[in-house]
């Protein structure tokens, strides 16, 4: 029930729409009993009365007047109740989307992208049910009976007995199969993330499970995930069903009682015929606004399980713990960066993925790291673009601890080309823009000219309008890293990362970034993560990593004469077999 | 129409059941309305006082309409729903079997986040065809004239025309108009959920680069307004349904007034009240109608999507015929010419290469000189038009992709890593194989004693698209599933290009001795170990610019030998010295 509260509390940010929803439900409510009270009185005139058809025109008139209202307050508590839902759920996507910028590329990359991409959809459109059907409906399902039996009681103590009577199990059983149902509707939810995550997992795969002759396999695995998936979601309803057959069976059965117990009392004249017609009307609608909530309740909680995710998500802490008034970064920063004994693990890990790392920046001047995958060089890049932060040590820029500083502000000066970028779908001229969305087309044509793109992105049909898919389906590999390149150059910033950034390229191109890269870096600090040891032999320090921490640290010629392991590794490289 | 005359076709194999589903909704509804008619009569009745004698027989009918609608609902909601999922489970699988012969060729265009829309949400809300769309007329259909047919018999005659109208107006009339009015919002709502999605599916899986560069801002606004134009088309939709409710209360209150101002002159005042009540019971049969007309734009919209990917047509089609089975394992391609499309510049000129069993060949080149191509045309993924590719003698046309398919390992620089363990991911490539035939191939790609390294070995989960695993350790994962495949023809494209140098390295040298027992393409721009190839050719944009052994290449001192020198240059004169594979490159600097 903690998430109905957060549900709710939720809720506020459209408080004055739920007022209108309710305010016209209730409205509703008051037309609907003159309505029934109109229709007995002109059947009591004519059966009982003896009036004629002219006798009783007037009051027909006034029911038409009372219908056309009752149907206005309809529409507009409809429209209203959407509206709620719609501002919710934009409010709600808008949080969480920003919540998971806020928690980085750290998160997201531990987390499937196909679930948290189905949370930020078909779990917010989950809600919708929640606030245009739900709330509105649990307000109205305590106004209206209670407007009913308050109408009712001064009439007929009897029925109106039977029908306080009744009401109570209505909500009783609700409440009894909602709880029941509650824990199988996560589960629905997450049979239906899952079977996203498979569906997308395959589709981005399809080429490699045609190659190894799977793919059709996978008729069969699909199969049964949608079968898991029927049966799980089959349950979920039987649940739903069940509680539709005991409110269809409260329901009808008192009328049914009502019906027999007040023709009972009519043939004994204990009761007027009218009042009798007019209770008889608003028995069944005594129940409505209760049927269509137990109905209503299941829509919701498919909302109440889709919104356990969304809060769980909201409620994970942010890495970088936003500082109340960051300084703006010093104008003429050089960007001398020191890593003081830096740590670092994953809360989930027990190892450090970075073990009291120390080394500097210098300004102007370029660092590499070197090491098996695993080492902690891509972490230790990421604590460098502060989407980790340390756990141990600190890093500071000149002399500044960095977390004095806004991330944005900080990531503003680094320009970053990563092992596997990722292309947008969106033109080749956006894609590069992603560095400076200012940048004029002239500057995305230099900076691809950089990077060693413009001849390839001339050759395509529509140039620098070209679009690309997603992952960059129709650029190759090597492009998509040139792509990249161009964003780095495009960036302008003042330090530059690069991720293995020359592994994907053929030399011919390496030989134009190494000499691009090199103007590049003149008046700016490098911190390259390399494989490719000719990108290396040049920099002014190299860092050999090993299982997190540094084992070995100089120059390319002071390490091949201190012959340890950056030796071998040099020679792994040029093949001595 | 032929959309939905489809979706009906679909639906053929369940008829029976969705029949039952018809007639169980239906006993639903006129329980309710003939407690309503009976009560209204009862009380009627009373109220002129007769023996309750009389009221026996309409009392026993209350008590049993007011007890069997509950048991009907259940019954009618169970058997829908049963059939409706049971018909999605096989539309999700129908839909997989006609996207996949299209992979890769014909679905570069999609977006996968675009297809998964397709996939789940679009299916989903095909539940809505079945359940709202296809039953409630039928329903509404019988009910209307079991109920037209009391007014007339037991009433007036001349009641059964007018409630007919109000009828008709219910059924058709305000379904039409709610349809006509909904159709336009419901396509920009299938289209704009579908941007939304891709559009997600891009920051979420992008997110490393836009926060690095500081753009999610940009982003963030993007996403905003897409849900924000999907939240206004839903808005727009609000108000056509609560139009659609405050019409329907409007008909059924003009017909009850219209049905007395009839019945007043013309019947006993005794049957005014079952009229009345009667009357609003029986339009619940319509009120479904409505709610039909809605989904029928939104199930529309969705299963065109559906079907433009079921319609498509591969672009490379199975022969009739059964695969021929070529008794060696020998490549020949002569004169091969490929675009992609007639306006894209060709991929592949001209191009010849012999490959007989056994032997080595390597090609290389630049990225874009149509190395891919051909890989991707060896495995039929596209088919050629020009020039002929053979297979131990056998045209590539005449292989069925599976079983042509089934004769190569290939290996290629992306490699997609399924989210399941390390060891589901292997046993892909051969579902048999026994747990030591697996650890043997980790082993020869040198993955092995990571793997064990693991938490939980070869059980680890890789993550999604492998993202638990660095670069090396996917293409390593890679290179053992493509050994444990054990195929004939064994294809490496670019297989070493993510590796470091001393993965690199060892995974070279354990590949190196298997390609010298089995028939190996190496796609490369690394020379690795190219001396023992039979034969390098070197591609420039499509065309082959040199041939031959290495030391014939060297020899030569063309476009290979100035590759070399490109690549010397890049390393430092102690390196170079012990130097025995280099950086390749293929174009010169202009």
């Amino acid at each position: 029930m903690a998430r109905d509260r957060r549900l709710s509390q939720a809720a506020r940010h459209a408080r004055s729409g739920i007022r209108a929803v309710v305010g016209l439900g209730a409205l509703g409510g008051v037309l609907l009993v003159a309505q029934a009270y109109l229709l007995s009185r002109v059947i009591d005139d004519v059966f009982l009365g003896g009036q004629t058809l002219n006798g009783v025109v007037g009051l027909l008139a006034v029911l038409l007047g009372v219908a056309v209202l009752r149907a206005g307050a309809v529409w507009g508590a409809e429209v209203a109740a959407r509206r709620v839902a719609g501002q919710m759920k934009q409010h709600l996507r808008t949080q969480l989307l920003a919540h998971l910028f806020a928690l980085g590329p750290a998160y997201t990359r531990r987390e499937r992208s196909g679930e948290l991409t189905n949370t930020l959809t078909n779990g917010i459109e989950a809600l919708d049910a929640y606030f245009s059907e739900y709330l509105p409906q649990i307000t109205l399902a305590a106004a209206l009976p209670l407007i009913i039996l308050g109408v009712i009681f001064p009439l007929d103590l009897i029925s109106g007995a039977v029908l306080l009577f009744t009401m109570p199990f209505i909500p009783m059983m609700m409440i009894l199969i909602g709880l029941w149902a509650e824990s199988r509707n996560v589960r629905q939810f997450e049979a239906l993330s899952q079977m996203s995550a498979h569906f997308l997992d395959v589709l981005q795969g399809l080429t490699t499970l045609k190659s190894f002759g799977r793919s059709q396999a996978q008729i069969k695995t699909i199969g049964k995930i949608s079968d898991e998936f029927r049966k799980v979601t089959l349950d979920v309803l039987r649940v739903a069903f069940l509680s539709a057959f005991f409110l269809e069976f409260i329901a009808t059965l008192s009328v049914a009682i009502i019906a027999v117990e007040v023709g009972l009392r009519l043939l004994h004249g204990h009761l007027p015929f009218q009042e009798a017609l007019f209770i008889l009307i608003l028995a069944p609608e005594f129940y409505l606004p209760l049927r269509s909530l137990g109905a209503k309740y299941h829509a919701g909680a498919a909302g109440r399980a889709a919104a356990t995710r969304i809060f769980d998500i909201l409620e994970t802490p942010l890495p970088v713990q936003a500082t109340t008034v960051a300084p703006p970064l010093p104008s003429d920063l050089r960007v001398r960066v020191q890593f003081d004994a830096v740590s670092f693990h994953y809360p989930d890990s027990e190892t450090n993925a970075v073990q009291a790392v120390s080394f500097t920046l210098q300004p102007g001047q370029t660092t590499a790291l070197v090491g098996a995958s695993g080492a902690g060089k891509s972490t230790l890049a990421f604590l460098l673009m502060r989407f980790l932060e340390p756990t141990g040590g600190r890093i500071t820029v000149d002399g500044h601890p960095l977390t004095n500083f806004d991330p944005d502000d900080w990531r503003q000066k680094i320009a970053w080309v990563p092992q596997a970028p990722y292309l947008f779908a969106a033109s080749i001229a956006e894609n590069i823009r992603l560095g400076n969305p200012e940048a004029t087309l002239d500057e995305v044509i230099w900076a691809a000219e950089q990077a060693n793109l413009h001849s390839t992105v001339t050759t395509l049909p529509e140039g620098y309008s070209t679009r690309i898919g997603e992952r960059g389906a129709r650029l190759s590999g090597g492009q998509a890293q040139r792509l990249a390149i161009a964003r780095a150059f495009l960036r302008d910033a003042p330090l530059l990362i690069l991720d293995e950034a020359t592994s994907n390229l053929d030399p011919a191109n390496e030989e134009h970034i190494r000499q691009a890269l090199a103007r590049l870096a003149q008046h700016r600090t490098v911190l390259i993560i390399a494989h490719r040891l000719s990108t290396v032999h040049q920099a002014d320090q190299i860092l050999l990593l090993d299982g997190g921490r540094v084992l070995e640290r100089g120059t390319h010629q002071e390490l091949l004469a201190q012959g340890g392991s950056y030796r071998r590794l040099v020679h792994a490289f040029g093949g001595a077999r | 129409m032929n959309t939905l005359h489809r979706l009906l076709a679909l639906a053929l194999p369940f008829w029976h059941w969705m029949t039952a589903a018809v007639l169980l909704s239906f006993a639903t509804i006129f329980a309710s309305v003939g407690l309503m008619g009976l009560s209204a009569w009862i009380i009627a009745r009373a109220a002129l006082q007769p023996s309750i004698a009389v009221l026996g027989i309409a009392i026993a009918g209350v008590r049993f309409f007011g007890v069997s609608r509950g048991v009907f609902r259940y019954l009618e909601r169970y058997v829908s729903h049963q059939v409706t999922f049971r018909l999605l489970s096989r539309l999700r699988v129908w839909f997989y079997e006609r996207l996949e012969p299209l992979a890769p060729a014909r679905l570069t265009h999609f977006r996968s986040g675009d297809l998964l829309a397709r996939v789940i949400s679009d299916i989903e809300t095909l539940e809505h065809f079945y359940v709202r769309v296809v039953g409630p007329p039928l329903v509404a259909l019988v009910t209307g004239l079991i109920v037209l047919g009391i007014m007339a018999a037991f009433f007036d005659p001349l009641l059964a025309p007018a409630l007919l109208v109000f009828f008709l107006l219910s059924a058709l009339g305000v379904p039409f108009l709610t349809w006509r009015l909904a159709q336009a919002p419901d396509r920009d709502i299938v289209a704009a959920r579908g941007e939304l999605n891709a559009g997600l599916l891009d920051s979420v899986q992008g997110l490393s680069d836009l926060a690095a560069y500081g753009q999610t801002g940009q982003h963030y606004a993007q996403n905003s307004a897409l849900s924000q134009r999907l939240i206004d088309q839903q808005a727009r939709l609000a108000w056509i349904s609560g139009l659609q409710s405050a019409l329907n209360l409007l008909l059924i209150l003009g017909a009850v007034v219209a049905l007395l101002v009839l019945a007043i002159p013309r019947v006993d005042p005794l049957y005014l009240a079952p009229i009345a009540l009667l009357t609003m019971a029986a339009f619940e049969a319509f009120l479904p109608l409505t709610i039909a007309a809605q989904h029928l734009g939104s199930t529309h919209a969705a299963a065109e999507r559906l079907f433009e990917i079921v319609d498509a047509e591969p672009t490379v089609r199975d022969p009739e015929q059964p695969s021929p089975r070529p008794a060696r394992c020998e490549l020949k391609i002569e004169g091969l010419h490929f675009a992609y499309s007639a306006e894209a510049a060709p991929a592949l000129q001209d191009f010849h290469l012999h490959l007989p069993e056994g032997g080595r060949v390597a090609i290389v080149g630049a990225s874009g000189a149509g190395k891919s191509t051909l890989v991707n045309l060896l495995q039929r993924f596209w088919d050629y038009e020009q020039g002929s590719i053979q297979l131990g003698g056998h045209e590539l046309r005449t292989f069925h992709g599976e079983d042509l398919r089934a004769l190569m390992g290939v290996v290629t620089q992306r490699t997609h890593l399924f989210n399941a363990t390390i060891e589901e991911n292997l046993r892909l490539a051969r579902p048999g194989a026994t747990q030591a035939e697996i650890v043997a191939a980790a082993q020869q790609a040198q993955i092995h004693e990571f793997i064990l390294s693991l938490p939980e070995g070869y059980g680890t989960w890789v993550g999604e698209q492998g993202t638990r695993l660095s670069g090396g350790e996917r293409q390593r994962l890679a290179i053992a599933r493509a050994l444990l495949k054990d195929a004939p023809l064994l294809i490496l494209d670019e297989a070493t290009a993510n590796l470091d140098a001393v993965t690199e390295r060892e995974v070279m040298g354990a590949i190196l001795p298997l390609t010298q027992t089995r028939t190996t393409l190496m796609i490369t721009h690394r020379l690795v170990g190219l001396e023992g190839m039979d034969e390098i050719i070197v591609l420039q944009e499509g065309c082959i610019v040199e041939r031959g052994t290495h030391a014939e290449l060297l020899a030569r001192q063309g476009a290979y030998w100035q590759m070399l020198q490109i690549q010397n240059q890049l390393l430092e004169p102690e390196v170079v010295n012990d130097i025995t594979y280099f950086h390749l490159t293929t174009d010169i600097p202009h």
